[in-house]
């Protein structure tokens, strides 16, 4: 199988400072790939230059685009990369207001991204609208209120239908799922483990929560300083960690 | 006829370094070498502590290996687990090397039908025929029908390991690795397992497992592989 995602040596430094460094990893389609750390362990700023909002200040990030060919990430012009994050890729932020339009319908929302892509018409847009709201179990009947009107957890479902609507080849997730109260996050968890499995999506998702790698994810890197310090299977990790910060993670978690 | 070797382990060791204890050292397992061929049942017996849940994870590369090498049989060809790929890992456990614990992972919010209906749906299979399936290996394991659409956190232990049972054999791969897979079971229960595990090595499964009940493992087992605890170094 062909790689989508190609990443070697990349670093982002701001100033003198390191942000990450040294990152190396292939992604393949269909393959949810946690990056899981502290906080300040670099992995916001490594997910921010994975998906060109961050300019790499070291190595490359190449990315196999739906025609086949191989674009370097790190050197696109803004029209190329407006049109990858439109087309082909998709980025669900940690606050979901961040990531939808506030002063617009949750229909809009959902539309919007479709639009974007040239459909125009209006009952189709709404129709899928409808469909994706459903999906992410919202009340259809809400189509026409304001995202600000809805919970946390209800934003961050709309902001994934939003984002889903496309079908994006590759997503990237900044804590989807932080800040969410436990009982809305098992339910945005499962949601996502399903489209996962529906979609075939290729994601890179970064977490400080091990139970969200150990859900969703085959493969998990742990990074510390700014470093990849342990990378394999998820499972591997958290049952048989090497690295002496992924052995205090894995020991520092509450089982009930 | 000589029964086809599908799993051969060679000079196996395992070793822990506990970072968090002072950089405490364990070795768990020193020179294990084992061969499993199709349709044989090799229960591992030996003290508590000897490593027998250890080898079994290790084989499925859930824990990683510190010597030697885990061979294969994947699409008629070997591959040693101990230095492949996680692709190529995750490749043969989807495929080739299925594990089986005491303990089922309930995921919030899913029923139990659909965490036994999954290895088919991974397989390809479509939706309908999936839940059929699913639904007659509950049955079988007696499961009542009024619990299938529910998540199975708060099914007893039992039930929640036969749901276990019934999702780890449903599509039989060619290696089982179980791990105590009956130890909260009643006899009838236990005795559905057994049926279930002689079905699969009648259709060519090798099956590697620890069973602590003397009476399911002289039921099951076609050989019985000791081990004994390593003194501490």
């Amino acid at each position: 199988m062909n790689a989508l995602l190609k990443v070697r040596t990349l670093g982002h430094r701001y100033g003198q400072r390191v942000g990450c460094e040294d990152v190396s990893f292939d992604l393949y389609p269909g393959e949810l790939l946690c990056i899981v750390g502290e906080s300040g362990s670099g992995k916001s700023t490594l997910l921010n230059t994975l998906a060109a909002q961050l300019a790499p200040t070291s190595g490359s990030v190449r990315y196999r685009q739906r025609d086949g060919a191989w674009l370097d990430v790190g050197s696109l012009n803004e029209a190329d990369r407006r049109r990858l994050a439109r087309q082909e890729w998709g980025f669900v932020t940690q606050n979901p207001r961040d990531g939808l339009r506030l002063n617009v319908s949750a229909g809009a929302n959902v539309a919007e991204r479709l639009m974007a892509l040239g459909e125009r018409h209006y009952g189709r847009l709404r129709n899928i609208a409808r469909g994706w709201l459903e999906r992410v179990e919202i009340d259809p009947a809400r189509i026409d209120d304001m995202p600000a009107d809805f919970s946390g957890g209800m934003q961050q479902r709309l902001q994934i239908a939003r984002t889903l609507v496309t079908h994006p080849r590759l997503v990237f997730m900044d804590e989807p799922t932080a800040g969410l109260d436990v009982s809305v996050q098992a339910r945005i968890l499962d949601l996502l483990r399903r489209l996962v499995h529906e979609l075939d999506l290729a994601a890179v998702m970064v977490t400080h929560d091990l139970a969200v790698a150990r859900l969703l994810a085959a493969r998990t890197m742990v990074m510390q300083g700014g470093r990849v310090v342990e990378t394999g299977l998820t499972d591997q990790i958290l049952d048989d960690p090497q690295h002496p910060y992924t052995q205090l993670l894995v020991s520092s978690v509450l089982t009930t | 006829m000589t029964a086809t070797l599908m799993l051969e382990l060679r000079d196996l060791g395992k070793s822990f370094e506990l970072h968090q204890q002072h950089g405490a050292h364990l070795n768990v397992l020193r020179g294990v070498n084992l061969s499993l061929h199709a349709g044989e049942c090799v229960v591992l017996s030996g003290p508590s502590g000897a490593g027998k849940s250890t080898l079994l994870r290790v084989i499925y590369a859930n824990y990683r290996t510190s010597g030697g090498a885990v061979y294969v049989r994947h699409d008629d060809r070997w591959l040693d687990l101990a230095s492949a790929t996680p692709h190529e890992v995750l490749d043969v456990r989807r495929r080739t090397l299925g594990y089986v614990s005491q303990f089922l992972r309930v995921i919030p919010r899913v029923s139990a039908l659909d965490i036994v209906a999954e290895p088919l749906l991974r397989d390809g299979m479509d939706e309908h025929e999936a839940r059929e399936r699913a639904a007659a290996m509950l049955r079988r394991v007696n499961i009542p029908e009024r619990l299938w659409a529910l998540p199975p956190g708060t099914f007893s232990g039992g039930e929640q390991q036969r749901v276990n049972i019934a999702r780890g054999l449903i599509v039989p791969r060619p290696i089982l690795l179980l791990d105590e897979p009956t130890a909260s079971l009643d006899a009838g229960n236990r005795a559905v397992v057994a049926e279930l595990l002689a079905e699969a090595r009648a259709a060519g499964s090798a099956v590697l497992g620890i069973f602590h009940d003397e009476a399911m493992r002289d039921q099951v087992a076609t050989r019985l592989f000791t081990m004994q605890a390593l003194e501490a170094a």
